[in-house]
Formats: structure tokens, sequence, C-alpha cells
């Protein structure tokens, strides 16, 4: 259902030890990546069930083999405007701690292998929330790839979050 | 060893609940020798364990106890009430100590000491006290017991005296198959016999069925034993201390002058031996001798359909067995199973929508699946599902002590603990249940002074009772005290800032002030109740679980609290309704009626709010797709259906959906699992058509409405 075929083999990899694999996705324009270790897997949309009295970042819960999965719509948490999803958009399942949750972003693009001391520090212009969720960027083919922690992504247990 | 040690001390845990059980039941008047035999059996084999555990505190004060309660036993002492005070302090000093032994902690030895000689005190031979002991109260005798020193009595001297005598005993020992079962084994006992003297043993193997018939598992064989000892009868008994219960013993003392081939034992082995030549005759296969003497449990044969039959009365009879299993496991398989459920619904719908016909074989296929799924997730509920003894047996205890921390004379009548209920349910019962005996006694309950003024007995009546009322179970925890003071009750609450001092409030309004958060009825923080938390806890634990919790009270005549809690907290029946396009689960439990409304018995009511008239009472009528957010316009009523439900407090409310579905036993999913608690919302579940749909949370849905019409001018403004 996704480009996870088009494996990038050959990327700037230093010693096998340090290297690290990522999983970079697209929404919008921008370029984007997760560690493959949080990554349980990838799916295609379904439609949500919203939740009440929830963030707007926070599309709803679907059922994910039995289990109830919230779906954070990743470019609105991140304070872009997040498209209405389509069949094409994509659902990351990712694992924060002892939680499983849902990632909506328009497409995955890449599996990437690289050497840990290739991530930059994240760039002084960025918005206040991208701060609080990119932890560094990447230069791979002329591309910039933000790589995000996914720690925050949930709203913390107060009412108001959003 | 580790593990072992664990599995001792949770058969510690059985034989305390089975200790307490049988006192409080001899305090009640039970007066069945078994019950007797039971407690006494629980104390001995808590001894018994932790003598292999070498636990010397434990081991030490449960022989003493096991001592006292021996003269109980054995008729000695007269079960009175002192005693049996006495008696239950000494069991929850037991538990304490078993506690201490499992957390390697220790217990203040002095009052170990105290109570052992209290229990010392019980000895009728002990020459000062005299049998007098049991049946006096021993209010005045309490100097006495205070000064009492225990005196040893040498039993040494008594050996060395009988040393000359030679005693001569004829012993039958049948072991029953729990013997085995216990892994004590005959041949050891036999033994340990040996030791004491002579003996001529004898192995009557006449019960012992041919081969097929044979139950591995059954006891056959009986022994005569012939001992010559210079040892009493004591030592004799002590041989078979630990396998008592589990064989048929008979020790016959036989006259000591007389020579040991006497006549009428001689007379009755060629009897026994008549006997089994003539059975041995009997029976066809004369290969069949070769057996019994080969070993006392032979190999597993295939029992023939009386041989089964009979084991089957066994397994009856001893008692219902249980098995061990880890926690986990169970909750694996109930997780399973309830994936099986919903897998089971999306399969049935998309048959359906595939276009199959209702009579086809495929449906009927359908159906059946459907049967054996919900049969299958009612043996697994089943596994879960324990009686709220558990719960209920920590509370005598719980009674005693703060009874005794406030000076006041209670009594715990308890109701209905074989109440199943599911495992989660219970494990989260305990702390509410606790608070609210505390408060029973502290707050609910007068002193014995007031209640002898008021007319009332001087001991105070706790009842708490359990029972399973429309697939909930009720818990009750009533007092006969003086009730809630309802005029204290407002007053506190007005200075404490929770209501206007001039706020009209109906009893049942003022009943449940009692439950705000930061209400406390006494002005001092006592030890028992009122450490800053309150019923507010106590209610929101209760709601975690789904459950209610209301109080009815009456001045002077006392209070009781009623939870209503789910029998699971794994499935629930639900009724599937529509708002806003999207599916809702509303807990059937919650529904009281459900009506479409007429456009007459609509009326607005102040700013944006509404009410509905059902028989001539107005109800507020919410909107729950605009409570929810999941639209921003109220509704047209009349095209909607109400349903009235019953929140706590027993306040009706209306509520507004779009239309009812059906209604289904669905899967409880927790939110909180993966997101976080939603606010009314209870939990989630997932529909035949594979999407997950949310289960209302009614009480909460309502309590968000009151405080945001309260709040704001304009009600429903800030709903969305």
């Amino acid at each position: 259902m996704t480009d996870m075929t088009n494996k990038n083999q050959g990327r700037p990899t230093a010693d096998p030890a340090n290297a690290r694999e990522l999983i970079a996705f697209r929404m919008g324009a921008q370029e984007f990546c997760v560690d493959i270790m949080s990554v349980r897997e990838i799916r295609g949309w379904t439609k949500a069930t919203p939740l009440p009295h929830s963030p707007p970042f926070v599309r709803g819960v679907v059922n994910l083999r039995g289990t109830v999965l919230p779906i954070v719509d990743l470019a609105a948490r991140l304070g872009f405007a997040g498209a209405e999803p389509t069949a094409r958009h994509v659902i990351i399942v990712a694992q924060i701690g002892t939680q499983t949750i849902g990632l909506l972003v328009d497409a995955v693009s890449d599996i990437l292998t690289l050497a840990e001391d290739l991530i930059q520090a994240t760039p002084e212009v960025a918005s206040e929330m991208a701060k609080t969720f990119v932890r560094g960027v990447l230069a791979v083919d002329q591309r910039m790839i933000s790589m995000i922690a996914l720690d925050h992504v949930l709203p913390a247990d107060e009412r108001d979050a959003a | 060893m580790a593990a072992i040690k664990q599995t001792f001390f949770q058969e510690c845990e059985e034989q305390l609940c089975e200790l307490e059980t049988g006192l409080l039941a001899i305090d009640d008047g039970d007066t069945d020798s078994e019950t007797v035999n039971a407690v006494f059996r629980a104390v001995h084999s808590i001894k018994g364990g932790a003598g292999a555990f070498s636990l010397e505190e434990l081991v030490q004060f449960a022989h003493v106890f096991e001592s006292a309660l021996d003269h109980l036993r054995a008729g000695r002492l007269a079960p009175s009430g002192e005693v049996l005070k006495t008696m239950l302090r000494a069991a929850d000093m037991l538990a304490d100590l078993v506690r201490a032994a499992r957390s390697d902690s220790s217990v203040d030895t002095a009052s170990r000491e105290e109570l052992a000689n209290e229990l010392r005190a019980f000895d009728p031979h002990e020459p000062s006290k005299g049998s007098g002991q049991g049946i006096q109260a021993s209010e005045d005798d309490d100097p006495d017991i205070a000064g009492f020193e225990p005196v040893p009595i040498c039993l040494d001297d008594l050996g060395t005296e009988l040393h000359s005598i030679q005693n001569r005993f004829l012993i039958h020992f049948t072991p029953k198959p729990g013997l085995y079962a216990k892994a004590n084994e005959t041949a050891l006992l036999m033994r340990e016999l040996s030791k004491l003297g002579e003996i001529q043993i004898i192995c009557d193997y006449s019960h012992l069925p041919l081969l097929d018939e044979l139950d591995p598992e059954h006891s056959y064989l009986s022994w005569t034993v012939e001992l010559t000892t210079v040892h009493d009868e004591t030592a004799v008994r002590n041989v078979f201390e630990f396998v008592e219960w589990d064989c048929e013993l008979d020790i016959q003392e036989l006259d000591p002058e007389a020579a040991p081939d006497d006549e009428a034992i001689t007379a009755l082995i060629r009897e026994m031996q008549a006997t089994v030549e003539a059975d041995l005759a009997a029976r066809s296969d004369p290969q069949v001798a070769s057996v019994p003497a080969s070993a006392a449990e032979p190999p597993a044969t295939a029992g023939n359909p009386a041989m089964s039959q009979r084991g089957k009365q066994e397994m009856a009879t001893a008692a219902q067995a249980t098995i061990r299993v880890d926690l986990d496991r169970v909750d694996r398989l109930i997780n399973l199973v309830g994936e099986l459920v919903i897998n089971q619904a999306v399969l049935t719908q998309r048959v359906f929508e595939a276009g199959v016909a209702r009579a086809s074989g495929v449906a009927t296929g359908i159906d059946e699946l459907e049967q054996l799924t919900r049969e299958i997730q009612d043996s697994v509920m089943a596994i879960r599902a324990q009686p709220v003894k558990s719960v209920f047996q920590r509370m005598p205890r719980l009674v005693r002590e703060v009874a005794a921390l406030t000076g006041k004379k209670v009594r715990l009548v308890t109701e209905g603990e074989n109440t199943e209920v599911d495992k989660t349910v219970i494990e989260h019962l305990t702390d509410p249940l606790t608070h609210m005996i505390r408060n029973a006694i502290d707050h609910g309950l007068e002193s014995p002074q007031g209640r002898v003024a008021a007319g009332k007995p001087e001991e105070g009546l706790v009842r708490l009772s359990a029972l399973h009322r429309s697939g909930r179970i009720v818990i009750e925890v009533s007092d006969d005290g003086a009730g809630i003071d309802r005029t204290t009750v407002k007053a506190i609450a007005a200075a404490k800032g929770l209501i206007s001092p001039e706020a009209a409030l109906s009893e049942e309004e003022v009943d449940n002030l009692i439950f705000l958060p930061g209400f406390s009825t006494t002005s001092t923080v006592s030890d028992i109740s009122g450490r800053g938390v309150g019923m507010d806890v106590v209610r929101r634990s209760i709601q975690s679980l789904g459950g209610r919790i209301s109080i009815r009270s009456k001045p002077s005549q006392g209070s009781t609290f009623t939870l209503s809690l789910p029998l699971t907290l794994a499935v629930l029946d639900g009724m599937v309704v529509t708002v806003a396009d999207e599916t809702l689960i509303v807990p059937l439990s919650a529904i009281v009626e459900t009506l479409r409304p007429k456009a007459d018995k609509v009326h607005g009511f102040g700013g944006n709010a509404m009410v509905i008239a059902i028989r001539d009472q107005f109800v507020p009528l919410i909107d729950v797709g605009r409570e929810l957010g999941y639209r921003a316009k109220d509704t047209d009523p009349c095209a909607s259906v109400v349903l009235l439900v019953e929140s706590e407090g027993h306040a009706r409310n209306a509520l507004l959906v779009d239309a009812i579905l059906g209604q289904r036993q669905v899967v409880i999913k927790s939110l909180e699992a993966n997101y976080r608690h939603v606010a009314g919302i209870a939990a989630a579940t997932i529909l035949g058509d594979g999407r997950v749909a949310l289960i209302l949370d009614t009480d909460a849905v309502v309590a968000h409405w009151r405080e945001v019409a309260t709040d704001f001018e304009e009600p429903l403004a800030a709903a969305g």
C-alpha cells in the first residue's frame, strides 16, 4: 500500500554500529522522518470515529485488529493546515512508551539508513511548535528531512490541551 | 524454593480466611465439630508450613494458638464470647505474623507475647484458672491474666516414669487418596513407628481391585501395626500428626501384661488373611495377586465405566477441585475471546451484506457460530467471576479494629458473600468498602452510651450485603446509627463554601453534599476516617468502575449507602443509537425508558435549555449531539428519540439522540490504554462493521451539561 519497496540502499552509511534506520514521510511539501524502531506498521486511511472534547489534531479513533487506535493528524499537530484525509493518505502506527497511536501523513517516501552524526541540529528559524517535535534535520540528496520525536505527540492529560 | 515459599504464603492467606470464617461462625453459635476442626486444621497447616521454612516466630505462636484451639476442640474450653474475642485477635496476630514473614519484617514482640499468654491461660489444666476461665467473662479476670506466669510442665519426668513400662498398641491405618496427594508416604510413617519400638506390620490389600479397574490416584491399602514401645499414645499419634486428616487412624492400647502374641491379634490377623485369600480366590485372574505387592500406587490404567463413576464421586466429595492459573493467561484468553466476538459480528455483517439468503446453509452456520461464541464468552467470563467473599472477609477485622479505636461496640452482619462479580471489580472494591465501613462506624454509629440513651441496644449494627439486580451487583453498607445530621451537613458545606448558605436543598441533595470534594463532617482529623480524603474519593473510584453510589438516611434510624456496579468490566449490554451520523452505545443499565417526544411536551426553559414533560414531570432535555460537540445547533426534538436516563442520586434526565438502531452486547475497549480519558465517554467498542463506536457515560454527560449550564449565562455555548 506504500512505497516500502523503494528501499534506498547505498545511502551514506558509515559504520553499521553507528547507523540508524529511519522512515521518511511527506506532509505537504515537507519531508519528515521517525526512528524505524518506533514504527509498528503502516496502513491506509480508514474513516475514524471522532472523539468529543478533543483537540483538533486528534482525528478520532480507528479499529486496529481489536485495538482502539487514536489518530493524530501530524500536520495539524505541527501547526500546518491539515488536509481532509483521503484513501491515499497513510497511517503510521507508532509505539510511544506503552501506548500505540496512529500518525496521519500524506505518504511514506523512503527508508533511510545513515550514520548518527549526519543528523544536524534544528535550525533556529523553526516555529515554536516545530521546535517541540523536531529533534534535528538531515540532508539527503539535496532534500531536507526533519527528524521528529514522538514523545509529545499525544496531548497532555489536561482537558484544554487544544 | 522461593516459588514454593510463595505458594505457602498464598495457601496461608486461604487458611487465614478459613480460620477467621470458622471463628466467626463459632462466635455466631455454630457448634458443629467440623467447624472447630476446620479452624484447628487451618492453624495446624500454617504451623506445619512455617516449620518447613524455619519461620520460628510464626511456628511458636501458631503452636500456642493451636494448643488453645485443641482445648476448644476437645470441649475442655467453652466457646464463650470472651474466648472467641481473644481467638479472633490471635487470628489477626497470626495474619500479621504471616505477612511479616512474607515481607521479612517483624511484629511487635510484646503484643505477641501478651496474646500468647492469654492463649496459654485457656489451658484448663492450669490449676489456678480451672475450666471457669472460658465461661466467665474476663472483665474482672483481666489483672490476673496480665500477671499470669505460664507454668512449664515438665513432661520428661513423666517419660522416665513410663520408661519401665512397655506399652502395646494396635494401630489401624487406612490412608485416603489425599494423603498421597500431599506427598506423604506410608513407608516413611512406618519407619517412624519402628523407631518407637518393636513393630509388626501387616498390609491389608483386600480392597485392591483388578488392574483394569484400578485408579492410580486412589488408595486401596491399609495397614495394621502392632507396636511395643516405651512411649505413650501421644508419641504414637505424633507420628501421624501431619496425615491425621487424610487417613482413618485407630490406635488401641492393648493390655501391656498380655503376651505379644496375644490371642486377639492372631485371631484378627488370621481373619484378615482368610478374607484376603477368599477374595483372591474369588477372582478369576490369578495374576492380580502379584500386583498389589509391587507398589502402593501402580501405573495408570484405563478405568472401566464403573470405576470412572467411582472416580467422579471421589472428585465430588473431595470438595471442588480447583487449579491456580496465572491471571495474565486468563486475561489473554478474555482478550482473545473479545476479538472473536467482534470478528464474528463483522463476519455476520459481511456475509449478509454479500447478499447471502437468510435461509441458506451459510446463514445457519453463522447463527451457530454466534451462539457458540456467546457461550465461549460466558464461560470465559465465568472464570474471572469470583464471589465477593474475598473482599467481605477482610471486613470483620477492620470492624474489630475500628470498634476498638472508637470505643464503640459493633456487630458486622454480612449477606450474599457468594454473589459473583468480575475479578477486576472485586480488586477495586476493597478500598471504597473499607472507607465506607470505617465511616459507618466512626460517623454513623453513636457511642454505646448515646445508643442506650436513644433506646437502642448498646451494640451497633453494620450490615454489608451484596446481591445481583438487573445485570449489576448491588452492594449495600448500612448502619443503625443516628443517620445523617442534615443541619450540620448543610452548615459545614456552607462554611466551606461548597454551597451558598441560603440555598434551598432537598433532603436528598443535602445527603449528597457529603460526596463533595473537601467535605468532612468531623472537625478534627481522626485516625480512622477523614484523612483529608472522603466520600468524594469513594464516589470517584466507584464511578471509574462504571458504578453509582447513592445514599438513604433516616434520622436516628441510620444510613444506607448503595453501590451499584457492573458485573464485568469486559462486556456491556448497550443500546446502539445514532447522533449526528455517529454511532454511540448507551449502557442499557442507565436507561429507564425511551420515547418519541411530542411537540406540546417540549418546553424552552430560560436561555437555551429545554425541558420535556414526562407524565407531568418536567425533566431536563439534553442534546447529546451538542453536548459532545458533534453539531453546533440543537436538533428538532420531535424528529429525535428521547432516552430517559437515571443518574446518581436518582435524578432523571432526558437525553436526545437521533435514532435507535438496536440493542446488543458489546466488548468494552479502553480509550485510556492508547489515548486518555475523554469527558462524557466511558469507553469504546468495535461494531459489526469494524468501526469504533464510543460508549456514552450518561452520568458524566449530565454532570458536564449541568456544570456548563450553571457556570455560564448561555448554557450550551461552551459545550462545543
